[in-house]
């Protein structure tokens, strides 16, 4: 009887906690979206964090001059109801919303801008994006510790509504920057009220305190567990608004956030896992997208290093590289394969596509340089721990071997190890991955500038470096693109780096999700979307 | 009793300083620092933030004032997480931690005693090889594996029981319990066969039963007292190794408890918190410890 009792007990536990209805399946009703939302956030001072899911978070909380539209990418105004640019694109004036308010009522004014660009450009505040505004008169200067005054810099608000912006040059991208959170507004009360302007880690971030001008308010922020954000009514456009609440869910487990996508949990998620990927493709096709995206994953030489301080090896090795067979066979994620490091953009700029794969070539190229068969030094690919990167590495070294019958060993290492020796330069070869920052090559060629932090090859090319220099001082788009394109001509003949493939963004979606366009920066402004039945 | 506690008090400092100083070097020594990251920071950006968290210091002035901080309670702020102190992750991670240890203590309590007293009953029959090669599959099969399968089952295939998170959803505590209790349930019930077939041989239960006592009383009352001694003397240990081993069923469901945010601090080499937790962690296996060593005492005259 006891275990009748018992077993009753048991079955009814197990059986009421059934999902019969699930928080994706009452969205419709409710109009709030479950997203997945990678690891968690490290902060939510768009000064101070750097990573994705922060800018997810912070495109609901903050909203720059402009927006990005979500599917083309092109600026629209934000914060800024219209904005002129003086005749030689060096001046920028931007006309302030007169109905865009901080959540807490106060108005947004041109004060506030700059206000925060003082602050993303203060030294002592130790800012990681400041370069997003170098192109602003006396922004680097500033920056740097040469100039101590900001009234120096470029950035005057004339009135609080007009706010005038000064650049070294006719920077023709210059209006996409503004679209990016590092260059968004901050309430200055607030973080005055917890800290100062340099402080870092101040508790003005936290549910309670944070007073943004996004369409969306800070609502609660459980670590590890879930951030959510509610409507704000004081956002300027709020009756467009159509989403009630987000739910960022901090999950870095891929097949966790599978699972809970799979039990209606999740209305996106963040990532699928590769092994799945070709199992939904056929089975899920309408819920599985695959969408471009402005990335490219790449292998980095250390240029410093013997052999591949020879142009003809660094040639060579990617003349080796069949990258229409890794993507078809190893990465399987409905990647192209990469033959510029700028990823063909057919609405914006197209790069030179000369890379090639010809075994023969690649082997003739290695004997003029000196390496004879079986006379290449042993030497070692450096990489982060993933299983991704480690399939990947394991294909490259087969080609290697079989075209070229060079001997490369694989190091797996853990991210900061990897970090750090890439930092330091020890490594031959080295893969990496960069997602650009806003829709333009410049986010890709400006970092392979002598000496530039993420160039970290030791290459230096004195043309491609004066090539960039001129470009942005282009006033016309055509002209500056022709200019990138041959800076690009001479980094693919170089290869400092060889690309591999241009990433793509896979990912899940509820069909009950509309407005969730695909666009190369993966963004998705949170006004546009809404959930439907 | 009093001597004992205060002798084990007594072990108990050198063995934090020696964890401190163990944990401070490794920390620092480790490739890599708190602040390297895929966007590379300038040398000018890295000295300000290496000022600001005073990693500029000589190694031994950083150790020092380390040392100083914790003395006071203060555990320094969060690398990774710029706005919060470790005290504070600590505090968010804890209850969290704790609560699933206890779950998984009740569930290993339950299911191991009652499987280990009715191994001990019948002796080398079905009731006793079964529970008992259950026992050993148990103790084998690691939280790795373990939590995946059982999400597959209950949560995939089945969809009876969710497959992720920590009171968000009705039963989604049910899994993580399963999956951290089921090795210590594995434990608990050879230990309670071993020392209920002790038990069952002796005298005074001869007494018992000959005085026409029922079965149950038997057991329950007379037994039972003696028979888990050995359970009880490893609850200790136990409930040390539940919360500080945690981490992997922490990280297979998503639980946001101390274990994740352990794992979480060393990939990310955020310093302060890695050595906040591992004093933490010693604290409690040392204090667990010296508690089961207090309760078996006081069961056991012997012990005294």
């Amino acid at each position: 009887m006891r275990l009748r009792i018992l077993l009753l007990l048991l079955s009814f536990v197990l059986f009421s906690c059934g999902p019969s209805e699930t928080p994706v399946s009452r969205a419709h009703i409710d109009s709030i979206l479950y997203m997945g939302n990678g690891t968690e956030p490290q902060g939510l001072d768009p000064h101070v964090v750097t990573g994705v899911p922060e800018s997810h978070i912070l495109m609901a909380l903050l909203e720059g001059l402009v927006i990005r539209h979500p599917e083309g990418l092109d600026p629209l105004p934000g914060v800024a109801e219209s904005w002129d640019i003086s005749g030689d694109g060096k001046t920028y004036t931007f006309n302030i919303r007169s109905t865009a308010l901080w959540s807490n009522g106060d108005p947004v004014t041109a004060h506030d801008f700059v206000y925060a660009w003082k602050r993303m450009l203060i030294p002592s505040l130790g800012s990681k994006y400041p370069d997003m505004l170098y192109d602003v008169v006396n922004a680097e200067e500033f920056n740097k510790g040469v100039i101590k005054d900001f009234n120096l810099v470029g950035v005057k608000a004339i009135n609080d509504k007009t706010l005038e912006v000064k650049l070294k040059n006719p920077a023709t991208y210059f209006i996409g920057l503004l679209a990016h959170y590092t260059t968004r507004p901050v309430h200055k009360a607030t973080i005055e009220k917890f800290g100062s302007i340099d402080t870092i880690g101040s508790q003005w971030t936290r549910p309670g305190n944070f007073i943004g001008n996004g369409p969306f308010t800070l609502n609660e922020w459980k670590l590890n567990k879930v951030l959510t954000v509610k409507k704000s009514s004081n956002y300027w456009d709020a009756e467009n608004v159509k989403l009630n609440e987000i739910h960022f869910f901090p999950i870095d487990n891929t097949s966790r956030e599978d699972l809970m996508f799979r039990s209606g949990q999740l209305h996106v998620t963040s990532t699928v896992p590769p092994e799945k990927v070709e199992v939904y493709r056929e089975q899920y096709p309408d819920t599985i997208h695959i969408d471009p995206y402005y990335g490219t994953y790449y292998y980095r030489f250390n240029t410093e290093r013997e052999p591949f301080d020879n142009k003809l090896v660094r040639q060579a090795l990617s003349l080796a590289l069949d990258r229409r067979q890794i993507v078809e066979k190893v990465s399987k994620g409905g990647q192209s394969p990469a033959f510029s490091f700028t990823p063909p953009d057919p609405n914006n700029y197209y790069p030179p596509t000369s890379l090639d794969f010809n075994p023969e070539k690649a082997k003739e190229l290695l004997k003029k340089a000196g390496y004879e068969d079986g006379s290449f030094p042993d030497f070692e690919l450096l990489y982060n721990t993933s299983e991704g990167h480690q399939k990947l590495a394991q294909a490259v070294q087969q080609m290697w071997r079989t075209n070229l019958g060079i001997n490369m060993t694989l190091a797996n290492t853990d991210w900061k190890v990897y970090l750090s020796r890439q930092s330091v330069g020890d490594f031959s070869i080295s893969r990496a991955g960069w997602i650009g920052d806003y829709h333009d090559p410049k986010t890709f060629l400006d970092m392979m500038v002598t000496g530039r932090g993420n160039n970290q090859t030791g290459w230096s090319n004195l043309e491609y470096d004066n090539l960039l220099v001129e470009a942005a001082k282009s006033t016309s788009q055509k002209q500056r693109f022709d200019l990138l394109y041959k800076a690009e001509e001479i980094l693919m003949d170089e290869l400092p780096i060889i690309p591999v493939y241009t990433y793509t963004r896979i990912y899940m979606l509820h069909e009950s999700v509309k407005g969730w366009n695909p666009n190369l920066l993966d963004s998705h402004p949170y006004q546009f979307v809404s959930i439907e039945n | 009793m009093f001597e004992l506690i205060l002798k084990r008090l007594g072990t108990a400092i050198p063995v934090l300083l020696a964890v401190i100083t163990l944990t401070f070097l490794m920390v620092h020594s480790a490739p890599g620092g708190p602040f390297d990251a895929e966007k590379a920071v300038t040398p000018e950006v890295l000295a300000k933030l290496n000022e600001k968290y005073n990693l500029d210091a000589p190694l031994w002035e950083q150790y020092s004032d380390y040392l100083f901080g914790v003395v006071q309670g203060d555990f320094g702020p969060s690398f990774r997480y710029p706005s919060r102190s470790v005290t504070e992750l600590i505090t968010i991670g804890l209850p969290i931690t704790f609560e699933l240890a206890v779950y998984a203590i009740i569930f290993a309590l339950m299911l191991g005693v009652s499987a280990g007293v009715l191994g001990a009953l019948k002796p080398n029959t079905l009731y006793d090889y079964v529970p008992m090669t259950t026992a050993m599959l148990g103790i084998c099969v690691p939280s790795i594996i373990l939590g995946p399968s059982l999400i597959l089952i209950f949560g995939i295939w089945l969809e009876w029981l969710p497959v992720g998170g920590w009171g968000d959803i009705p039963g989604d505590k049910i899994l993580p319990t399963i999956t951290l209790g089921t090795a210590y349930a594995a434990y608990c019930a050879r230990l309670t066969r071993g020392g209920m077939l002790e038990i069952l041989n002796q005298d005074f239960i001869r007494t018992a039963r000959a005085k026409g006592l029922s079965e149950f009383r038997v057991v329950v009352v007379h037994a039972l007292r003696g028979g888990l001694t050995p359970v009880i003397a490893f609850l200790g240990p136990a409930m040390a190794g539940l919360l500080a081993g945690s981490f992997v069923v922490e990280t297979i469901f998503g639980i946001p408890g101390l274990g994740r945010f352990y794992v979480e601090a060393a990939f990310n080499r955020d310093y302060t918190m890695i050595l906040g937790s591992s004093i933490f962690f010693s604290t409690l296996i040392i204090f667990f410890n010296l508690l089961s060593d207090v309760i078996a005492a006081s069961i056991n005259p012997k012990l005294r």
